[in-house]
């Protein structure tokens, strides 16, 4: 038994989750959605001990580091803070039915992890650069951040599926009240945000310690940070300017963009400080 | 009568709408895009090369090579502060007010026609159950304010009123933050240093100028060592420094990458490191026409007699990367050989070809056989008197968006209405200043334990 093995039949797990809350959407099955839920809960365990196992074969290796390392484990690592929030989510708000755009995004996520053929499982020794404690604090909240604007993305896409007309045949009619979406994409960019500003200050702090500087307008502080201004965008319009409805989930769009493209796009299409995930 | 608007006036207006907020926003979050596309700080030829004179001038019109620090991006920032500061005021005596009310009031209308009131009849007399309920209210939230009606009373408690103040805390961070920047752009500086194995210095030049700065003591480097994984990636980098005052060696200390040291104000990292010049080698020198041959450590400007005194070798210097008819051979020592027929000329021993010098052909050749790698250690040195203030503006953002997002000013209302039957109906609603779904899930699991009462 060993993570990689774990990990990708963690990925089967979250496939099955999708399956079942798209057929409990589709068929209007309540019992499925049920289905899907302990699916995911099951492959929240998968993907945890997967990770956990990492972290001691890490040890065995004699490099021992927390599996925060690369993009294989970053990708990882997101698909476990994204499925955890919305087990949080549905068992607080009792909506089973949203699960139908949030399991397929964990599935992609760590599917992508799996199985494209440039990715590497391999676990590496670490760079100097990485070995502080802030390695830790700085992965896990960015990555909490991240894992709540994907959810807040998922919903927002909602807006552009609902019928207005609540009388609708569409089995889009079904989804939740509109304040219930907008409330949950509120909580959700609110959590991201908060967990968004602690991971950058802890990424300065951390540089500080490591190159001196807690600010060098490297191209992953730089994307951070639009991001960082595009949800505060978001907050202003929502509670200071009173927009809401499809506006204002355009706007969430658009930061999951600047999400993905400080995530992704930096990595793959910028050179700077940060190329290791 | 409605008062004319003069100009300070509306240039205050100007200042603390939220529109401009969100323009400032928008325009930071683009424009800040440019300096992660266009190279910055690059060397003039390079902008050429990639985008041509014309656009050159443009960029070096608009500084786009150093955009994060060209004026019109620093206008916007300050734009930004202007904006909060100005709006904080505007708004802060306002929710001064809320803070501290003086006396709590509250109108009973208002808890009544809420949507998420809860509406239960208890078969409980009145008295009992109020008793019962203050002691809950009290326990959960508050201090309970009572005011008696026809046919009962109402209860109301809250909590959370300083947490209004939340949001002025996160703008007063920002401000810090700047101000911190400020502070460290006009007292600090960010300066390189690379220092060979043995050398010492006091004087470290800035990043962007090259101008040189002197230090209040001397850095020796005494030792650099890296490590590798067995996988040839590095594992560490460490240099031992001593710093030297008046003189006088002060103490002495190993800093690694993520551990720095910290000394009156000036902090120096591990930020790379190379190879430097050795001082000395070992050679071995060949006669080839006898099979002669002797081995002698020889330092940079020394000189040797070759076998038999048919001549002189000395050993001139060394060569980082050694151009051989266009190719790089790396490393090498080069000298001069005087034979004894007054014949001169110069050779170069390339560290990894020891059998360069066999291929001239000549009565002697000459071998590198071993020497000393030495290192010179990359170092940055900073200082930046303003970091505390971002430091603190780093807390109180944390702690002021957690206390704007996630805690709020609840209101709790419970109103008891005798009946006819002896029985009690009661009604029990709340608001908050935000996470209104939040609240009303609140009110649902209060309504709850009430009616277990």
């Amino acid at each position: 038994m060993n993570s990689s093995l774990i990990l990708s039949s963690t990925t089967f797990i979250y496939a099955l989750a999708s399956v079942f809350y798209i057929g409990s959407f589709s068929f209007k099955k309540h019992m499925l959605a049920t289905a899907g839920f302990w699916v995911i809960v099951l492959g929240v365990v998968g993907n945890t001990t997967g990770i956990i196992l990492r972290w001691v074969e890490s040890y065995q290796m004699g490099y021992g580091h927390a599996p925060f390392s690369n993009m294989y484990e970053s990708l990882v690592f997101f698909a476990w803070t994204a499925a955890v929030l919305y087990i949080f989510v549905e068992l607080k708000y009792r909506e089973s039915i949203i699960g139908v755009f949030v399991s397929p995004l964990i599935f992609l996520v760590i599917a992508y992890a799996s199985f494209d053929p440039s990715m590497s499982s391999k676990i590496n020794p670490l760079i100097p650069a990485l070995k502080s404690n802030w390695l830790i604090a700085h992965v896990i909240t960015c990555f909490l951040g991240y894992a709540g604007f994907a959810l807040a993305f998922a919903f927002s896409l909602i807006y552009f599926v609902k019928p207005k007309d609540p009388n609708s045949n569409s089995v889009f009619a079904k989804l939740p009240s509109w304040e219930i979406i907008d409330e949950l994409t509120y909580q959700m960019i609110v959590f991201g945000f908060l967990f968004l500003t602690i991971g950058i200050i802890t990424g300065a702090v951390w540089a500080n310690s490591a190159w001196g500087t807690y600010w060098s307008w490297d191209p992953k502080e730089t994307w951070s940070l639009i991001t960082w201004f595009v949800y505060a965008i978001f907050l202003h319009l929502r509670m200071m300017k009173g927009w809401h409805g499809k506006n204002l989930a355009f706007v969430s769009i658009i930061g999951f963009i600047a999400v993905l493209f400080t995530y992704f796009g930096v990595n793959y299409l910028l050179a700077g400080l940060h190329s290791y995930g | 009568m409605k008062k004319k608007e003069t100009i300070p006036d509306q240039i205050w207006m100007f200042f603390c709408s939220v529109k401009l907020t969100v323009y400032t926003l928008v325009l930071l979050a683009a424009t800040s895009i440019i300096g992660t596309v266009v190279l910055q700080n690059g060397p003039p030829q390079q902008y050429i090369a990639l985008y041509g004179k014309g656009f050159y001038n443009l960029i070096k019109v608009l500084k786009i090579d150093d955009m994060y620090h060209a004026w019109w991006f620093l206008l916007l920032l300050l734009l930004l502060c202007i904006n909060i500061v100005v709006c904080s005021i505007e708004r802060i005596s306002l929710t001064w007010k809320i803070i501290f009310p003086g006396k709590i009031r509250f109108n009973p209308d208002r808890f009544r026609r809420l949507k998420n009131g809860e509406i239960f009849t208890q078969k409980k007399d009145f008295q009992t159950l109020s008793s019962e309920y203050k002691v809950f209210l009290t326990q959960k939230v508050g201090k309970v304010l009572e005011e008696k009606t026809d046919r009962g009373c109402v209860f109301y408690a809250e909590k959370g009123r300083w947490t209004r103040i939340g949001v002025y805390v996160v703008h007063l961070s920002i401000i810090l933050m700047v101000l911190g920047a400020l502070v460290g752009s006009l007292f600090g500086f960010k300066a390189n240093l690379q220092l060979d194995e043995g050398a010492t210095t006091d004087i470290v030049y800035t990043a962007k100028t090259r101008a040189p700065i002197k230090l209040d003591f001397s850095i020796k480097c005494n030792e650099f060592e890296v490590k590798f994984y067995d996988t040839g990636a590095p594992d560490d980098y460490r240099s031992n420094l001593t710093i030297i005052e008046d003189g006088k060696e002060s103490f002495t200390e190993n800093i690694r990458v993520n551990h720095p040291l910290r000394y009156k104000g000036i902090n120096i990292f591990q930020a790379s490191y190379g190879t430097a010049a050795p001082d000395s080698a070992l050679f071995e020198i060949l006669e080839n026409t006898t099979g002669e041959s002797i081995k002698i450590t020889l330092r940079i400007g020394e000189e040797v007699k070759l076998p038999n005194d048919q001549g002189v070798f000395m050993l001139e210097g060394f060569l980082p990367h050694f151009k051989f008819r266009d190719h790089d051979l790396g490393e090498a020592f080069f000298g001069k050989v005087f034979l004894s027929d007054k014949q001169s000329f110069q050779i170069a021993l390339p560290t990894k070809f020891p059998t360069f010098d066999k291929m001239r052909k000549g009565q002697f050749s000459f071998v590198v056989k071993e020497f000393d790698q030495k290192y010179y250690t990359g170092l940055q040195v900073t200082k930046d008197p303003g970091v505390w203030y971002v430091y603190v503006g780093f807390i109180l953002m944390i702690i002021g968006c957690w206390v704007t997002f996630f805690i709020s000013h609840q209101s709790y209302f419970i109103e008891m209405e005798k009946t006819d039957q002896n029985t009690t109906k009661v009604l029990v609603s709340g608001k908050a200043n935000r996470n209104n779904q939040g609240m009303t899930l609140k009110i649902k699991k209060f309504a709850t334990i009430l009616k277990g009462k």
